[in-house]
């Protein structure tokens, strides 16, 4: 058997390089996740209420990050609106917008699904008990929400984690870029680097997604029954 | 800032060509994807020994990695072990390896909808094995998984967006080398969004017409 090329990860520094790209990712998802969800909160409250034109312009905004690639949304902002405002964004700093703006659109949409699969007469007594809309959103709307929430709130996260391989498309050096750089030094030393490499990035998407999306799955099956 | 349609209309021919390659690439995955999908969930769904083990770890693999590492892992990672593939054909197996997984899924939840009562039904008015699946399990199963089916094509035809890193010239990667060529960056843009929107709606609406004839049971016509 021929040498696979998983040895080059633990040459040198490698393995710590690889591990710092993994942290560009993590930290780009991260923040991203957490503002997206502020907006998504407030985007979510907004689409409760009963003004169409309100409606309107967050319907729109989710068909827009539905319809068009996320790639697509990167290189609106990467090659678009900085020319158009004469302004200089580096890749995180767009990741960060783009993947902020995309998990808010999804965020309100959950926030939305879970107000709105709340039964009618939570809201009627909570009316019928003499609560204002900020009582009745605070005390007895959200908390109840907030679990109907959670599963696809994760499941989001997992979404966005994934998604932000993309960003070394658009300049940044984050884990891929940096096993390409090693794939590219190793070439002569270990001319099958880029099978171990790839491999490895591979399994280190799967070791970050996959309790995510375990622990989703079994809260949506715990609270579904 | 002016529009430069003399741009517009000499790179018009090219996006065509592009968004015909992405359709094909797409379709083709698709259609890969909906086949192995629909095996694995059988697989899954009569829980055949072994198999459905190796079934299970397919589809969390293929869930929880990001399709550019599969691809990247597919194109650059497996020539050496002496598996090259062109571009083309890593494209449809990277997009059918993602896709196969989500169908699966979206196919057993309809198989697991069929409740236990109506096949028991089935089975006691006198149906054979095969008109039972026929006409008691798949157009039940099918009207329950046609919303998630119909959403996992067009997120399939989304993700082609990102074939461009193994060099592939699809509508997206045309644009950036565009972009790079004659820096008109706000047309380059505006007929990327054109062309996704040609493609998208309709097969989104494409999509909404099948659910409705499929789902005859709950809209009633």
């Amino acid at each position: 058997m021929q040498n696979l090329g998983i040895d080059v990860i633990f040459q040198g520094k490698n393995f710590q390089r690889l591990f710092e790209g993994l942290l560009v990712t993590a930290e780009i998802a991260f923040i991203s996740i957490i503002i997206g969800s502020i907006l998504g909160i407030i985007i979510g409250l907004s689409r409760t209420t009963k003004s169409k034109a309100i409606l309107f312009i967050n319907r729109i905004y989710l068909e827009a990050f539905r319809i068009i690639p996320t790639l697509v949304w990167l290189f609106i902002f990467y090659f678009g609106v900085t020319t158009a405002l004469n302004i200089n964004l580096s890749g995180e700093i767009v990741s960060i917008i783009v993947f902020s703006l995309w998990g808010a659109a999804e965020m309100g949409d959950i926030v939305r699904g879970a107000l709105q699969s709340l039964p009618k007469h939570q809201i009627e007594s909570g009316k019928a008990l003499g609560l204002n809309y900020f009582q009745l959103y605070w005390y007895v709307l959200i908390p109840q929400a907030i679990r109907r929430m959670i599963p696809g709130t994760i499941n989001l996260a997992t979404r966005m984690i994934k998604t932000t391989s993309l960003v070394v498309l658009i300049g940044v050096i984050d884990v891929v870029k940096i096993g390409q750089q090693i794939i590219e030094t190793s070439r002569f030393e270990f001319p099958t680097a880029s099978f171990g490499v790839y491999g490895f990035i591979f399994f280190l998407y799967f070791i970050i997604c996959y309790p995510l999306s375990q622990i989703s799955k079994n809260l949506e099956n715990k609270w579904n029954k | 800032m002016s529009i430069d349609w003399n741009f517009i209309v000499t790179s018009l021919p090219l996006y065509e060509k592009a968004a015909w390659l992405t359709l094909k690439l797409a379709f083709a995955g698709i259609l890969l994807s909906l086949v192995i999908g629909l095996l694995c969930s059988i697989i899954l769904y009569f829980k055949v020994k072994v198999i459905d083990i190796v079934v299970q770890a397919y589809i969390e693999l293929s869930r929880n990695t990001p399709l550019l590492v599969q691809i990247f892992f597919l194109y650059f990672g497996l020539p050496k072990l002496g598996l090259k593939m062109s571009e083309g054909t890593c494209a449809i197996i990277g997009l059918a390896f993602l896709g196969g997984s989500y169908m699966a899924e979206a196919f057993r939840s309809g198989l697991e909808a069929v409740g236990k009562s109506q096949i028991e039904s089935g089975i006691s008015i006198g149906l054979s094995r095969i008109q039972l699946v026929r006409y008691v399990i798949i157009p039940q199963a099918f009207s329950v998984s046609m919303p998630s089916l119909s959403a996992n094509c067009i997120f399939l035809l989304k993700e082609t967006s990102i074939l461009g890193a193994i060099s592939i010239i699809d509508v997206t990667n045309l644009t950036k080398d565009l972009i790079g060529m004659y820096y008109r960056t706000f047309e380059s843009l505006a007929m990327l969004v054109v062309v996704y929107l040609i493609m998208i709606l309709p097969l989104s609406f494409i999509l909404s017409w099948l659910e409705r004839k499929v789902r005859y049971a709950e809209f009633g016509n």
